[in-house]
């Protein structure tokens, strides 16, 4: 199917998936996500691919990662408590470099917290919520439409970097419903996956480029491959010493690391004339602050607007610069204080940075912001 | 005449041996019976490909020269589900051990054999947690010493071909390490069926199992298994417990027919395609 279409973020998320090549989609039902479940369950089946509902969300990602490695590109698509429970195979999913899609519709937490709510406070658990030191690609639509365009980005990066990528989404994109323009097939431009170069006697399952990424066949190419989540070596045998860990630990840090800015995407807006205040912020909370920027300009203020397509890895080059030009920086995210702690790092104490949080549950009305932005203004830093 | 090529030679990776195993485990014998079945059941061996979670059977695949997935702890099963689904055409089995796949993987467990995922398990039981130290796991007799029942297990064990049958399972069987024959058999009856199936290996665990609730040597354990086992085939598997005094009832208890997840789904599709 292709053209437009009246749908929400969820559906929108599902058909995203579909036009990214997505053919295996394990998931379980939780709200705010299940419509993503629902709509690849009336799909799937219909274009040849596989809809399956797990058991619970441990076993969606590890049927993703199968997948993967059976050969066909694969989703789960969840909220805060589930995602919680993909974090121990996420990182299964990093360390065996598994291409795969997966997205929190994120609502209002911790624990059950907020089932039908908004929330974005699952920020820094995709940073860093499976145990140990790894890298990963987050990226937060703000609309339907970017629900679509960026879960197809979202299967692209994945193939291109072998590494699951996590869309992080929210319940007001999932259920916000707008225009949306699904592609036509032959106008979608899909990452293929990285096949080896060599010949089954020749090649190595964990070797790499220069870009620190590798390659890898499916299991049946006649490879006979041996996939760990145990520290391995470029054969992906299990070699349990620190000169093996350190080799590999730091090689799958940098794959992302080192590619930041290939893989950096933001936009934006009335950041031309190098505005003196800058909001960053993401998702759907870029809406209201896009509004703000918009009303103050309005008022004569030099503000701007920076909308982080890509969250993780976090564009540090871009909030640098802004950092060196600006006279103050506000970050604006439903939550507490989290990438605004990322901002606050990288600018390194080049201007005063501000967080404008919220706990959940709705999104910032403008006036909020506005009014926080007065009055941090005023006092300065706190 | 001189033989200086071990049979196995060309299934194993051979740079990955010595393995880990304790002398007198069972768990290398359950590798060779699997072997050796894949060899007389004339699938590809490219097309064979096998997955384990974490524990001492857990690196099974890992000394298998073909395809092999070494997943995270209990979730072999969830993993080889998608793979399976991913590419029908591959022959998937999963070894792995008890603690693995019936007390953390314990649900995806009971959820693929009601699915009727075409898989084949194979999970060496010795009673305890390997590869940590002899813990005390779902499946220890009451009264077995372990590292964490010190004074004597007081939980109910699971009976896991009683698990398999009423989960949904279309094989199951129980042998021991003792029974090489019929066990490769089994492995080779279970492997080219369609569905879920499912295959018991009790085996030893001299380090830890054995020693602390002195059982003896590996050969003193074979003995053992010798005197103890009874050959019941189409026994009810619901009167298969074992304890530390009874009989090791061993053979063949469910052998039957249903559709699998994918003839299911493959039919699903098929009429939505009729109906279009």
């Amino acid at each position: 199917m292709h053209g437009e279409f009246f749908m929400n973020g969820d559906i929108a998320c599902a058909e995203g998936g579909i036009s990214g090549g997505c053919r295996l989609f394990a998931g379980y039902p939780i709200t705010p996500a299940t419509e993503i479940a629902e709509r690849m369950s009336q799909r799937l089946p219909k274009i040849g691919g596989v809809f399956i509902q797990m058991e619970d969300e441990i076993a969606s990602m590890n049927c993703i990662l199968g997948a993967s490695w059976g050969g066909v590109k694969s989703m789960t698509a969840t909220s805060g408590p589930g995602f919680s429970l993909m974090m121990e195979n996420l990182g299964l999913g990093v360390i065996t470099e598994t291409p795969c899609v997966l997205v929190d519709v994120q609502r209002g937490s911790p624990s059950t917290g907020l089932p039908t709510l908004v929330g974005q406070a699952d920020m820094m658990q995709a940073r860093w919520g499976s145990h140990g030191d790894y890298e990963i690609i987050a990226i937060s639509p703000w609309s339907p439409q970017e629900a679509y365009d960026f879960t197809i980005k979202a299967f692209n990066l994945s193939e291109k970097y072998r590494t699951p990528v996590l869309v992080m989404t929210d319940e007001a994109v999932g259920h916000m419903t707008e225009k949306v323009t699904i592609l036509p097939e032959d106008k979608i431009v899909l990452e293929p996956r990285r096949k080896p170069p060599l010949p089954p006697d020749k090649f190595k399952l964990y070797s790499y480029d220069e870009k620190n990424i590798p390659w890898a066949p499916n299991a049946g190419d006649g490879y006979r491959i041996h996939v760990t989540g145990l520290t391995h070596d470029e054969r992906g045998y299990p070699v349990v010493n620190a000169e093996t860990q350190n080799k590999l630990v730091r090689r799958l840090v940098n794959k992302i690391r080192l590619n930041e800015k290939e893989i950096a995407d933001y936009k934006g807006f009335y950041m031309d004339d190098d505005p003196e205040i800058v909001i960053v912020s993401y998702g759907i909370t870029a809406r209201p602050s896009l509004s703000v920027v918009r009303r103050l300009r309005k008022k004569g203020m030099k503000i701007g607007l920076l909308k982080l397509n890509v969250v993780w890895p976090f564009p540090e080059d871009v909030i640098r610069k802004i950092a060196s030009i600006a006279t103050s920086m506000f970050t604006v995210e439903n939550n507490l204080g989290q990438v605004s702690i990322e901002v606050e790092r990288v600018n390194f104490g080049r201007c005063p940075c501000f967080q404008i949080g919220h706990a959940g549950g709705e999104i910032h009305s403008p006036e909020e912001i506005i009014k926080e932005i007065e009055v941090s203004l005023k006092n300065g830093h706190r | 005449m001189v033989i200086d090529k071990h049979p196995m030679d060309d299934w194993l990776r051979k740079d990955r041996i010595p393995h880990i195993w304790c002398p007198s485990c069972g768990i290398g014998i359950v590798a060779t019976c699997y072997i050796d079945a894949l060899r007389a059941s004339g699938i590809d061996r490219d097309k064979a490909t096998v997955i384990s979670g974490i524990g001492c059977t857990g690196r099974i695949p890992g000394y298998m020269n073909l395809d092999s997935f070494h997943t995270t702890h209990g979730r072999a099963l969830p993993f080889a589900t998608g793979i399976k689904l991913a590419n029908p055409e591959l022959n998937v089995t999963i070894l792995s051990g008890d603690g693995d796949l019936f007390a953390i993987g314990g649900n995806h467990f009971i959820h693929a054999a009601r699915r009727n995922i075409d898989l084949t398990v194979i999970c060496v039981n010795n009673f305890t947690y390997g590869m940590t130290g002899g813990q005390v796991a779902p499946t220890t007799p009451m009264k077995a010493i372990s590292a964490t029942s010190p004074y004597g297990n007081f939980e109910h064990p699971f009976n896991l071909v009683h698990v398999a049958s009423a989960a949904g399972a279309i094989y199951v069987a129980r042998w021991t390490t003792l029974h090489v024959r019929r066990l490769r058999n089994a492995i080779l009856e279970a492997m080219t069926k369609r569905g879920f199936s499912f295959i018991e290996v009790i085996s030893p665990c001299p380090t830890s199992y054995a020693r602390s609730n002195k059982l003896g040597t590996g050969l003193d354990i074979m003995r053992f298994y010798q005197q103890r086992s009874v050959i019941r085939h189409g026994f009810d598997p619901a009167k298969t417990d074992i304890t530390m005094s009874s009989e090791i009832i061993v053979g063949k208890f469910v052998d039957s027919e249903k559709p699998t997840f994918t003839d299911n789904y493959e039919e699903y599709c098929k009429k939505l395609k009729e109906n279009k």
